[in-house]
This record gives structure tokens, sequence and C-alpha cells, in this order.
């Protein structure tokens, strides 16, 4: 079995596909930043933001249920931002008895947790349509073209070229290691080992992954050289950006500082 | 075996909505000037190997993370890599190494969030690796480069990292106002206490196998590069800085909330970004009100009409060319 | 008497919709000695790793007489040693005492048994003198008999080993043939070796595509040219 099913890309011919990486790239950074400077308690810019991101799952073709579950892989951390509600002075709204504590939820506390919740909801959702809908290297390319370091670059691409193969590797590890986890018939024996131990034989796992993985960048190292690699990274130089995708773009990001003019106007 | 577990995210990748946009973009700024430094160092020191090396480890970090062991009660302990990735590579490679694999978590995986990853590579590349790197330089220094001496230097390294990581992301919510710092500093310090005791052991088994095979590996940490020093220096102070300000933060919430409101960093809604737009022209609760619903429902209706308008068209066509 | 190894219309699915095993069906009596042939992507690799419960398909599977299911999967895996194609993937300790002491360590048997678990399963594998050697600086046939060794040190009933000659050069292949035919026990083997075969298994079952197209005694099976073409596999 291999983990490539875990990439998140998702083959398709829909105008978000087609859409140029460097215009998608900025697009999410530029939505993301506008949630974040959309003040708390603007339900009418958050219903918007949200309208608009499933506006752009809808167009992708992606199901948006799909979607909507992986942004569900980022809700445990919202337990971080759950104490504001009862420690935010304000209104109280209701009183949360848990055996001899009663926690009090103030108005604003609720308001910003809620806002707080729908950010971080609509800031993956974006985030998951860029991802299941470029492919890496072209996220590649807009990187390039947001001026990150060509070398930084290049360790990503590598990176991504070789990830699932010692993915793949964690978890042939992981499986010889529970075929080895039985359990004896004999009475009277607990199985499982110690947990200092058990951590043990993970970090022995984990050291031989790296020791492979030392051995495997010689080897790759090597057959570059035997390419003609002179430790020079080279690229082809980035194709200048159609006449459509400047439109896309200014219109998009101009939606989005309308939007956010909107939102300052009454919520400020 | 299900392996979704496996990406579940860590309670330290921060995600998009829960940093203010001034500790976002300031932590950004931070860690692009240390990237861009660690880029040159790495350029110098490690030559024409460094791109292979870098980039087959940031994906060796990644998939080590995904190796995991059973606490108790479902629960499972696993590696973050911070010191192992200093360990093996030295402060430079090191923290390029972890900013590509955050990178590609947050990129790829969403296990974090955009604007909020350069704070999120300042929590796990830069405070990871500078921690890490006094911890285990010190601890090997004063054990003379005892075998022993690797193995706790790198348990420390590992607890260390982690633990200094974990209040800096309990600081950063609690000056994004999005969690009270009497309650986030502590509780963020206390679980990553017990998770930093199982990335230890895993660093120990992980190095007590390198040791043993390839003692050459650990030679990159033994070493000291250029700018040793200042990463040294540098982790010693994050380290000091937080242990001193954590618990004065916790035990004075109110204090870091007045910084915090003082220095606009509360929520920028209040900052002076927004002072630019009068308040006379739209006065008043009615507004307010009026405007939700108007925008609520023409905005929805607005977007999903267009959206689903195109996607319709597109199915039209393309059962018209089938 | 049970069977050793009882499958019946197993089915699988990866979860990317790639359907592995289809209706597979096979009954391995206790002593039996059987190589599983088959092309690349024929589906033994994702069979085995049902016999001790790593992925779960369709079916009924039972192994030493007990139902491979969720709360006996520790007895089942205590009872069916599987060796992987890569020992790499199975030696993950610094010393080879260490990586065959895994399994007595985790069925949690005190430490003079463990000792001598270890030293009974290293002499099995000829290995005797490896115990303080270090697991990945040895030969790739030294590692292969390790890693039997690391299931050995089990006692398991039935072991299964995936692709056990692949890589091998000819002297240690050589010798780890005369060890599979000594071990006195079950034995299900996925190979390409179709020689090895031929020397050592007298059955052999045929998959492709996710289902058995053949099961029977290698002699004849092997006489079949037509058949063995018609699934990738080369009369030895």
């Amino acid at each position: 079995m291999h983990v490539h099913f875990l990439d998140p890309y998702r083959p398709g011919q829909s105008p978000i596909h087609k859409l140029d990486s460097r215009v998608k790239f900025v697009l999410t950074l530029a939505f993301i930043f506008a949630a974040a400077l959309t003040p708390t308690g603007a339900w009418a810019i958050y219903i918007l933001l949200l309208a608009l991101v499933l506006g752009v799952e809808v167009l992708s073709e992606l199901r948006v249920g799909y979607v909507l579950k992986r942004a569900a892989l980022a809700l445990p951390f919202i337990l971080a931002a759950l104490p504001i509600v009862f420690t935010m002075p304000g209104e109280p709204r209701f009183i949360l008895s848990i055996g001899p504590w009663a926690l009090t939820a103030s108005l604003p506390g609720l308001e910003r947790f809620i806002s707080i919740a729908i950010k971080s909801w609509v800031s993956v959702q974006a985030a998951i349509v860029l991802a299941s809908t470029t492919e890496f290297p072209d996220l590649l390319m807009a990187m390039r073209a947001v001026r990150v370091p060509r070398l930084l670059v290049s360790i990503f691409g590598l990176m991504w070229r070789y990830l699932f193969v010692l993915a793949d590797e964690a978890i042939r590890l992981m499986r010889a290691r529970l075929s080895r986890s039985g359990v004896s018939d004999q009475a009277g024996l607990k199985p499982g080992g110690s947990l200092a131990w058990r951590a043990r034989v993970t970090g022995g796992m984990a050291g031989s992954l790296f020791v492979r993985a030392f051995e495997r960048s010689d080897r790759i190292y090597m057959a570059m050289l035997a390419r003609g690699y002179d430790g020079e990274a080279r690229s082809e130089p980035l194709q200048a950006l159609s006449g459509a995708s400047w439109v896309v773009l200014a219109l998009s990001l101009f939606t989005l500082l309308a939007l956010l003019v909107f939102a300052l106007l009454f919520w400020a | 075996m299900s392996f979704a577990h496996l990406f579940s995210p860590q309670p330290m990748h921060i995600p998009d909505g829960f940093l203010s946009v001034t500790v976002s973009v300031i932590l950004w700024i931070v860690s692009i000037v240390v990237i861009a430094y660690a880029l040159r160092r790495v350029a110098e020191d490690l030559g024409e190997r460094q791109v292979p090396l870098m980039g087959v480890l940031a994906a060796a970090i990644f998939a080590g993370q995904m190796l995991n062991f059973t606490v108790a009660g479902g629960t499972s302990g696993h590696l973050m890599g911070a010191a192992i990735a200093t360990i093996l590579l030295g402060p430079w490679a090191s923290i390029l190494v972890l900013t590509t694999v955050v990178g590609v978590q947050a990129l790829i995986f969403q296990d974090g969030g955009l604007l909020a990853l350069g704070a999120n590579i300042f929590n796990m590349a830069v405070i990871g690796t500078a921690v890490s790197y006094f911890v285990y330089q010190t601890v090997l220094r004063l054990t003379r480069g005892q075998r022993w001496g690797v193995l706790a230097g790198g348990f420390l390294a590992a607890w260390g990292s982690i633990v200094i990581a974990s209040l800096a992301v309990g600081l950063q919510l609690a000056l994004s106002g999005t969690s009270p710092a009497n309650i986030a500093i502590p509780a963020m310090g206390a679980i990553h206490a017990l998770i930093g005791v199982g990335e230890g052991l895993i660093t120990i088994g992980a190095l007590a196998l390198i040791s043993a095979t390839r003692p050459d590996l650990l030679k990159a940490g033994e070493a000291r590069p250029t700018g040793g020093r200042a990463v040294w220096i540098g982790g010693l102070l994050i380290a000091l800085i937080l242990a001193i300000i954590s618990p004065l933060a916790s035990s004075h919430p109110d204090g870091l909330e007045w910084v915090a409101e003082q220095k606009g960093f509360l929520d920028v809604a209040q900052g002076p970004l927004y002072e630019i737009i009068p308040d006379y022209v739209f006065p008043g609760q009615i507004n307010e009100a009026v405007a939700t619903i108007i925008a609520g429902i023409i905005g929805t209706i607005l977007v999903f009409g267009i959206a689903l308008a195109v996607a319709y068209a597109r199915r039209n066509r393309a059962s018209a060319s089938s | 008497m049970h069977h050793s190894i009882e499958i019946d219309h197993l089915s699988f699915s990866y979860p990317d919709g790639h359907a592995a095993l289809r209706q597979v069906t096979m009954h391995i009596q206790p002593g039996e000695k059987v190589a599983l042939v088959g092309p690349n992507g024929a589906g033994k690799s994702t069979l085995i790793l049902h016999l001790n419960g790593i992925l779960t398909g369709q079916g009924e599977i039972r192994v030493a007489g007990l139902p491979v299911t969720k709360p006996n999967l520790g007895k089942v895996r205590a009872r069916v040693g599987l060796v992987f194609q890569n020992p790499d993937d199975q030696l993950f300790s610094p010393t080879v005492y260490e990586d065959v002491a895994f399994g007595p360590l985790y069925q949690g048997f005190p430490p003079a048994e463990v000792r001598q678990r270890v030293a009974e399963a290293l002499t099995v594998v000829n290995m005797r003198n490896y115990e303080k050697r270090i697991s990945h600086h040895l030969s790739a046939g030294e590692k292969k008999r390790i890693a039997i060794a690391t299931v050995l040190s089990m006692k398991p009933e039935v072991l299964v080993l995936d692709e056990p000659t692949a890589g091998l050069d000819p002297r240690a292949r050589r010798s780890l043939i005369q060890l599979l035919q000594e071990l006195p026990l079950t034995m299900l083997v996925s190979t390409h070796d179709m020689h090895m075969v031929k020397e050592i298994f007298p059955r052999m079952i045929i998959m492709d595509e996710g289902r058995i197209v053949a099961d029977g005694p290698t002699d004849l099976l092997m006489q079949n040219e037509e058949l063995l073409c018609a699934h990738g596999l080369e009369k030895p």
C-alpha cells in the first residue's frame, strides 16, 4: 500500500484548476489575510467570506463535503480559544456549572470565540482548495513568483519528491513492528513492555529512517553529479502572467478589498 | 489499520484565525530574516551537497513524525524532530529543513495556517533549533563528549525545545487575545512538558541507533559552525526570556492584556488602520443590523448564483460536446 | 485438527477504490509449504498483510484455528511470523539482539526466557554469534536471516515470507533456500523465484489481478506453460 492517497491534489478541469497557480496562491493568501483583518462580530462579512469560499469550492468541482470534512481536521485547536468565552468581561450570557465550578459566559467572549472559529474555518477551506486544485510543481512556481529564495524552493521540491517514498518506509516500519506485537497464550504475561521501551523502539525506527535517508541523499547527490549538477539550482524563467490572469487577480483582490472596507465601515 | 491519525493536527501547529494580524506579521518578518541568514550560512558550510541532503532529510522528518507509540487510553506519542534535526544537521540546515517541513504541512496538509505559518516556522524551526542547539551543545561540553552525554543532551534538547516552543505558542495566543494568558501559557506548558518526555525518549532511541550504526553522522551536531555561537546565545536568550516571561504573564494576565491593548495587539479592529474611516459615515446600531441582513442575503445569492451558473453552463457544454 | 491458514471469500479494496483482492479462498494444512506466485500487483503482498490483521477486508480468515478479528489480533500476531520483503523495515534496533528480542519483550516474557528465545532463534538461522552486531552493517543475506530470527523468537506456528530471495546473491540465496527447507513450520511464501518454488514447495498458488487463478501441485502447474505465460510467469 502507498500513502499517495494522502496527497490532497484532486485532478480536474475546472476553472479553478486551470487558474494560474501564482494567482491562486496570492488570492488564497489575500483571502486569509482579509479574514484575519475582519473585525470580531462582523457576521455579515463572515457570511460573505464563507459564501465566497463555498462558491469557489463549487466552481472547482471538488465535492463540498470533501472540503468540509478535511476542514474539520483543524477543529480541535479551537479548544485553545474556548476559555475566552468565560474570561472576557462583559454582559453575562449563560452560566455553565461543572461540578463545584460555575463559569459565566460573556457576550463579548462568545462573539470573539465564534469569530475566531469562523475565521479559522473559512481560512482552512481556502487553503484546502489551493492544495486540492494545484499540483505541487505549480505551487513551487508560485513560490518562486513571490520571491521565495531558489535554494529553499529546491529543498521544497526535493522534499516533495521523496515525501511519499519515506512515508511508505515509515508505514512499512510500523507494520513490521505491529506484526511482531503479539500476545502470548501463556497466562500472567503483560504484553506491551514499558512506556520508555516503546518510546525507545519508536526512536530506533526513526533513527533507522534517518540513517537510510542520509544514505539515500548520498546516492541522489551522486546521481545528480552524474548528470552534470554543479551545486547551482537552475530553473527555467517564469512565464509572464496572461492578460486574463491579471484581470482575475485584480478583480478578486478588488472584491476582497471592497469586502474589507465594507467590514470596517460598519463594524470597526 | 487506519493511518488517518497520522495527520491529526498537533497542538503546536497554529491554524489561521487564532493569531492577530500584528503578531502574525511580526513573526513572519522575524522568520524571514532568520531563514535568509540560514540560507547564506548553509550555502557556505555545506556546499553543493546541501539540496539533496536537506530535501531528503526534510522528507525523513515528515515521515518520522508519522511514527508513533501507544501511551495510554488511545493516546499516542510521536516525534516533532527539532532536536534530532539540529543534532544531525547543525543549526542552520536544521532551521531550513524544519521550515520546509512546517511549510509543506501548512501548504499541503493544512496542518497549521498560512498567515500563521510565519509564527509556526518561528516556534518550531527557529525556537526549536536554537533551544535544541543551546541545550545539546551545553550538555556535550559539560559531559566532554561521552556517549551518555550525547543521549542525555538529546533528551534534554528535545524536551526543552518542545516546552519552550509551546510556551511561545501560549504567549502568542495570549498576545493575540485568543486565549487568556493565565490559562493558555500554563496549559500549553503542562501538556508539552508531558509530550516533551515522549519526544525526549524517541530522540534517545534515534540517537542510540545512529550512534551505533553511523556515528559519523553525529559530527554535524558536535561541530561548531560559523555563527554557531550566535545560535547558542539565541537559544539561551529565548529559553531564558520565555522561562521568565511565562510565569509572569500567567500570574499577571491583566498586565499582558494591558501591553497588548497599548500596542494595538489585541485586535487590529481597534487599531489605527481602521481610524481612517470616519465614524459619522454610518452611525448607529440600526445600520449594522440592516447591513448584516442585506450583505448576507445579497452576497450569498450573488456568489452562489454565479458559481452555480458557471458550473451549470460548464456541465451543459460538457454534455453538448460529448 | 484445524487448518493452519483458512481464508474464505476474502475481498479487499484500498481507500482509493482499487480492488486488490477479489473473493480469495485458500486452505493450508499444518506443515504444508506453499508458494504464492503471480505478477507484480497481483495482490500477493496485500493478501499476506491480511494474515495478521494489518489490513482487514471482507471475508473470513482463521489462522491456527483463531479467527482474525480485532479481539484476537494480539494472539494471531504471536502465531503468525511475518517476514517483510525489505529487512531494513524489520530491523529497527541498534543491535541484532534487540531486534530479535523485540517480539518476546513485547509479549512480556521474563528476561531469562527472552535471552533463551533469542539464542534459540539465532541458532536456527545459523547466526549464533551475531547478537552484538549492528543490524545496519550486515550483508543482505545476513539481514534476511536476522529478519527471520526476529519472528522465530516469537515461536510462531505459521511462517509467512514476502519475496525472501529478492536481491540476494547466489550464495546467500542458496543458504536461505536451505534454511526454509529445514524449518519445520507451516509456510506461505510469496515469490518470483520459480526455481526456488520448484525446488522446495510441493504446492503452488497463482494469483493475478486479486484472484486465485490456479492452486495445485507445483509439478503439475509448472508443466502448463500456457497458464504460466498468461500470468506473467516463466517455467524454470
